[in-house]
């Protein structure tokens, strides 16, 4: 179940380089249609902070000039914003259907005994966390999986392309 | 070889740059359009065509810009609806990131053809590749007068923009999507007014498909009329197949409407054949929502005539012995397929992407999934079928959105076919876990099967 973490947090000050995302954003809409700036500007907090927090999502209803609750609805509504801190890397693999003909499920097995933690929750060092998704509209390549923020790509999976893909994100994290 | 309108020049060098696209003779329809021929023209031209929404409704694109109310002083939105999530479909993605400009060349012929000055692509937010594509192409555009003010000296006004979803399938019904687009929960709305009255702020809307968008282009280039003779009666054109599931080459394929199913599974131009040599079992054709069919159903029809991979052909024999043509997402099963498994998989989904608005549809595909999942695991019982049926008949109908149909036609289909499978999970309870049920009486009784054996 998804809900709004209350605990208590600092608050978040949006960078000038964050803000100004924001206002680009803003701009492709009509005068005082800025709610629809929503979905895209949680997106930007995301990649920012790995998560949705509840003082950012306060933060953005004062930018937008909306209400916080007009925004834990929606973040809470779309499965892509994380309600709570999540690994470095988070491995979203899809669980539907087309993917599950062609080994999705052995291929999550595969992940969770690599990563030593349950779907959902987070390595201790940080750095990984994983979960199965919904249908990711790539069912001709699959097993799939992303990884946020910029939603890269993997098709094919295979055990070894999973083996090779922690190894590259280890590396890459220690870098 | 069918004919290719989408993905002829898929393979050309540089197809997904400006200067790529315009080497193969992209952007000659907005040309035509905006220099040659007035919105009406354009809007007469896609009707002559007989273009149905490629997104799963089908219905006639020109019908519904024809519907568009055009009030004075009152902007008009045309949204492109690229939250492709039906499980099985994945042909929007791949013309988006292949081909980026085919979908702004339509956007802004159609945009014209509404009278649209802003105009919004909604991409589903796990494709940022994708909207990064896309920004990227338009960007090219607008540098070269393509969009922006007073397009190609015709004094047309064109914003485009891409707006990215959070991870929601029911953002996909167009309502809903509108509902996203203006920063709220993806809630479908109760029709009418329909978006063409009050759709995107309030202002008339016209909501259509990344493949209507880009089939708006062909269409133009070589009018509606010839547009038509492709395909066979009422299923005029070409559509993207996205085939998946045990098939040796799964993939987007073009094909012009009306080739046989046996000819797109089986043939090298196509899915090229059950995988692993093994033999056909069941197919889903056109999206996890449409009925699924045992082979046997799926070559022929009921009354023993070829089924043909066409809107009319597809839906043959309707519920009791066909299906639908949907979004195109073409799901092939082979024989170590377990069916319950599958099903208790889609029904899964559906419950996970309820908007949880209406009753029947929150609570029944909990229900659905639940019992699925005994049936599954070794708990079913022997009324769990027609209990099963019971859930999807109270669900079907009584939504405000087709989702609550598109949960249980798979249901209700699968045990309409399959329900030995499904009795056989509780009267063999413990081998079920261990062994799938295999191909029993489904098999595809052609000979072709030794061949694709071979």
């Amino acid at each position: 179940m998804l809900r709004v973490e209350n605990t208590e947090q600092a608050p978040v000050e949006f960078s000038a380089a964050l803000i100004a995302k924001f206002d680009d954003i803003k701009s492709r809409y009509p005068e005082g249609k800025q709610k629809s700036a929503l979905l895209p500007v949680l997106h930007l907090v995301q990649a920012e902070y790995g998560w949705v927090s509840a003082p950012a999502m306060d933060k953005v209803a004062e930018y937008l000039n909306i209400l916080p609750i007009e925004v834990y609805e929606v973040a809470t509504f779309y499965t892509m914003y994380f309600m709570r801190p999540q690994g470095k890397y988070v491995l979203e693999v899809c669980r539907t259907g087309p993917c599950c003909l062609v080994g999705a499920e052995k291929i999550m097995d595969y992940i969770e005994q690599q990563l030593g933690v349950k779907e959902g929750e987070v390595t201790t060092d940080g750095l990984f966390s994983w979960r199965g998704v919904e249908c990711l509209a790539a069912c001709g390549f699959g097993p799939v999986l992303q990884i946020g923020p910029e939603y890269t790509f993997y098709e094919n999976l295979t055990t070894q392309s999973v083996d090779s893909l922690i190894a590259d994100l280890k590396a890459k994290a220690n870098n | 070889m069918g004919r290719k309108l989408l993905l002829q020049h898929i393979n050309a060098p540089g197809i997904n740059t400006l200067q790529g696209y315009r080497q193969t003779g992209g952007y000659a329809a907005v040309k035509k359009a905006l220099k040659t021929l007035s919105p009406d023209d354009v809007v007469e031209e896609v009707k002559k065509s007989g273009l149905r929404g490629r997104g799963g409704a089908g219905f006639p694109t020109g019908m519904k810009w024809s519907f568009l109310a055009k009030p004075e002083g009152v902007p008009r939105y045309l949204v492109c609806n690229a939250d492709e999530s039906e499980p099985g479909t994945f042909k929007d993605r791949y013309l988006m990131t292949k081909i980026p400009h085919l979908l702004i060349e339509g956007m802004i012929v159609a945009s014209y053809a509404l009278g649209a000055n802003t105009s919004y692509i909604y991409v589903r937010g796990e494709m940022m590749p994708q909207i990064r594509i896309l920004e990227k192409a338009i960007a090219e555009a607008k540098n070269v007068g393509l969009l922006g003010k007073n397009i190609l000296g015709t004094g047309y006004d064109l914003e485009l923009y891409v707006q990215p979803g959070g991870g929601a399938y029911i953002c996909g019904e167009e309502t809903a999507l509108l509902e996203s687009l203006e920063g709220k929960r993806g809630n479908p709305r109760i029709k009418p007014p329909f978006p063409a009255i009050a759709g995107l702020y309030g202002c008339p809307t016209v909501v259509n498909n990344v493949e209507s968008i880009a089939a708006v282009v062909p269409i133009i280039n070589e009018g509606g009329d010839e547009y038509a003779k492709i395909g066979i009666g009422r299923s005029t054109g070409t559509k993207l197949i996205s085939a998946s599931g045990n098939i040796n080459k799964p993939g987007v394929y073009e094909i012009e409407l009306g080739v046989p199913v046996e000819e797109f599974i089986y043939s090298d131009e196509y899915c090229g054949g059950i995988a692993n040599g093994k033999r056909l079992k069941a197919v889903v054709a056109g999206g996890s929502s449409v009925p699924i069919l045992p082979a046997n159903l799926t070559l022929k029809t009921i009354n023993n005539e070829s089924r043909l991979m066409s809107y009319e052909s597809l839906s043959d024999g309707g519920f009791a012995t066909g299906s639908m043509m949907g979004s195109g997402g073409f799901i092939v099963f082979d024989e170590d397929q377990c069916i319950v498994r599958n099903t208790w998989n889609f029904a899964r989904f559906y419950h996970h992407e309820s908007c949880g608005q209406c009753s029947p549809c929150r609570e029944g595909t909990g229900w659905m999934e639940k019992v699925l999942h005994r049936l599954e695991y070794g708990h079913g019982k022997m009324s769990d079928m027609d209990l099963l049926v019971d859930v999807s008949k109270k669900i079907e109908g009584n939504t405000i959105c087709p989702l609550g149909d598109a949960a249980a036609w798979p249901v209700a289909s699968a045990i309409r076919h399959f329900r030995d499978e499904f009795e056989w999970h509780v009267t063999n309870a413990a081998e079920a876990t261990t062994r799938n049920y295999g191909l029993a009486h489904y098999a595809d009784p052609l000979p072709k099967i030794e061949k694709a054996e071979a």
